[in-house]
């Protein structure tokens, strides 16, 4: 008798347990759709309904306006230089980590990530303190009539700075990853360093390349803070998108706070879309490695097949 | 001679570190194919990316065709290399990474078609020159890779560990192709391996490193029969290895004495290294009790070879191989006494520098 009092007690508890799994993962599951809920997609609706909240017609008067079109214009200017010099810079900054030995590289790798660490705010002053009008280099930009903090070429500055270790992370990553052999290969064969560049690495390299380059785009368009400090908030001329965002906000436009602020967020699913598929193509291409094992019966010995 | 080097030291690290190759001479023979075995860790990979390019010495000269190209970079050395990883291009198809080589030195579309197709046709891959290496098996990228290299038509082949990373059937397949292979091109080959069996069976002349240094050079009879030092001895296959020290001009290892070398200063640390089927057995009398009597623990029979397990007079273990043929002539079972004939032991006077 105990024994089968002892089995269905087992199995009572047994089930017990399982039904305590499953509320366990109902509640986790709960809370986190929950979390994602407030904290994700509450406000992107948000910003898109209160960009449309008084019409299609309101929405495009408010983007069409001269000083949002010139915001628009500096944002794209700002990271249309940005993006292409760090790219340049992180590809040949990855090259130097993933093929080079030499004194100093854990702290040169460390300077790498310094805009990583450091609050944007506190790199837009340094900016400000290098070149502002009583910076170290400020007499002398006068002197020859430069300017730099609260104009263009601050905000391009600030924005090459904190994008900085976006491309050379990235592409550094997938560089180690898969190794020099092929580079050595290359190099045996007679390819010289651009050629081995060109045709190999970089090839090689492609979708951390691209995977870099979004984000780093990500980050040139929606940084707020180091632009802040060096652009001065002079209106069509040195406001970028998120500026004039703040601007608007505060002199309660609302409907056109939001607009621009759309623009921005849109930005954002188009950059986690391409993301994905750049994923996506890398995954499709690591697949295909995997399933070369079972095409090794159906590809055996060949011989005699016409050279397609 | 087409490939030799001279004297040659790489370290890597500090100044003082442990080199990797250390004053490493040896020359390759034109048309054959020379094999670098060592254990992991004996600089034999180093010294061919050093013959490669792929390395800077520290010192020494590589010597490519009799010119010293020391100071010459890989590209321009006229060398071939093979890596054990294949490292092919993974986004180039077959076709365009045979043809790498001559791409890059810009010759004619028509020539690198028709050296291509020869090649693929060479390795017996014509048909996959459209594919990706990814869709082609390890023993397939292996022969590609090897089309890749003789491209450009190098003066030396060098191949590091090429089979490492197959399996063990397809491994055997390749070794005998390479070997077909390399009769039918004659191109001077140097092959990195740390398989004895790899290196006895595709070449007749062999290099064998240890720490850096090369310790012996000749055919693999040589090595086998011959062997210099305790490590050629116990590299190359798995010998009982007998202390002792010289007494009458005898070696008395263990509980035996064999015959020491000419020369050896008496009361001199020896230590003498037997090969397991290099052992006579005899069974002994009842009444026999020499200290050359052992015991007879175990017999493991595998195939038509059996291992039989002694326990000499000292203690001390003893492995000895013989066909089954010869052990059922004897008799001998577990349990049984022996008499141990160590006639082809080699001695050594041990070194104390180590």
């Amino acid at each position: 008798m105990s024994g089968v009092a002892g089995t269905f007690g087992r199995a009572a508890e047994r089930r017990h347990r399982v039904r305590e799994g499953g509320l366990l993962r109902g509640a986790l599951i709960a809370g986190a759709l929950s979390f994602l809920g407030i904290f994700l997609i509450a406000p992107l609706v948000t910003v898109f309904a209160s960009a449309f909240s008084k019409g299609f017609g309101t929405y495009l008067t408010a983007l069409s306006d001269p000083e949002t079109l010139s915001a628009i214009e500096l944002t794209l200017l700002a990271a249309g230089i940005a993006v292409p010099l760090n790219l340049v810079f992180g590809v040949a900054a990855a090259w130097l980590f993933a093929k080079y030995e030499f004194p100093g590289k854990n702290i040169l790798l460390t300077l790498v990530d310094l805009p990583f660490s450091v609050s944007p705010v506190i790199a837009g002053l340094v900016f400000v303190l290098l070149f502002g009008a009583q910076g170290w280099l400020g007499p002398w930009l006068s002197d020859h009539d430069i300017r730099i903090i609260f104009a263009v070429p601050g905000i391009v500055l600030a924005t090459i700075f904190v994008t900085f270790p976006m491309v050379a992370r990235e592409v550094l990553a997938v560089m180690q990853s898969q190794g020099n052999d092929e580079e050595e290969a290359a190099l045996t064969l007679g390819a010289s360093g651009w050629q081995i560049l060109f045709r190999v690495t970089l090839k090689k390299v492609r979708w951390g390349l691209l995977y870099g380059v979004i984000l780093c785009n990500a980050r040139a368009m929606g940084e707020f803070g180091a632009v802040s400090v060096v652009s001065g908030h002079i209106r069509g001329e040195t406001n970028t998108m998120p500026l004039h965002v703040e601007i608007l906000y505060n002199e309660y436009h609302f409907v056109a706070a939001f607009a621009v602020a759309s623009l921005l967020a849109l930005l954002a699913l188009v950059t986690l879309l391409i993301k994905k598929v750049a994923e996506w193509a890398a995954r499709s291409r690591a697949d295909a490695l995997d399933r070369a094992p079972a095409l090794e019966a159906t590809l055996s010995e060949p011989v005699g097949s016409t050279p397609s | 001679m087409t490939v030799s080097v001279d004297d040659l030291t790489k370290r890597f690290g500090p100044r003082d570190g442990a080199a990797a190759v250390e004053g490493a001479s040896f020359s390759a023979r034109e048309g054959e194919i020379t094999t670098l075995l060592g254990p992991s860790g004996s600089g034999k990979s180093t010294l061919l990316r050093l013959i490669a390019g792929l390395e800077e010495p520290d010192s020494g000269k590589v010597l490519i065709a009799g010119k010293d190209v020391t100071r010459v970079s890989p590209g321009k050395r006229n060398v071939g290399f093979v890596f054990q990883s294949y490292a092919l291009f993974r986004h180039l198809s077959v076709f365009e990474n045979v043809a790498f080589g001559m791409r890059v030195r810009r010759r004619p579309e028509p020539e690198v078609r028709a050296r291509v197709e020869e090649l693929l046709k060479l390795v017996q891959l014509s048909g996959t020159s459209a594919r990706f290496p990814s869709q082609l098996s390890g023993g397939q990228r292996q022969r590609i890779a090897l089309a890749r290299a003789l491209a450009t038509d190098p003066a030396v082949l060098l191949l590091d560990e090429p089979f490492g990373a197959l399996d063990a059937r397809v491994r055997v397949e390749l070794r005998q192709w390479l070997l077909e292979f390399q009769k039918k091109t004659k191109v001077t080959t140097v092959l990195v391996t740390h398989d004895q069996e790899e290196a006895f069976e595709l070449s007749e002349h062999v290099v064998l490193l240890s720490e850096g240094k090369v310790v012996q050079t000749g055919t693999p009879h040589d090595l086998y029969d011959r062997p210099k030092t305790p490590f050629v001895a116990s590299f190359l296959g798995g010998a009982n290895v007998l202390r002792g020290s010289v007494r009458f001009g005898m070696a008395e290892v263990g509980s035996m004495s064999v015959e020491a070398p000419a020369g050896t200063a008496e009361g001199a640390s020896v230590h003498a290294f037997v090969r397991p089927h290099d052992i006579r057995l005899v069974k002994a009398e009842p009444e026999e009790d020499s200290v050359s009597v052992a015991r007879v623990e175990r017999l493991t029979r595998i195939g038509a070879q059996v291992k039989v397990s002694l326990e000499l007079a000292d203690g001390e273990p003893m492995t000895v191989q013989m066909s089954k043929v010869e052990v059922d002539s004897i008799g001998i079972e577990a349990g049984d006494r022996v008499l141990v004939d160590l006639r082809e032991a080699k001695v050594f006077v041990e070194d104390y520098s180590i």
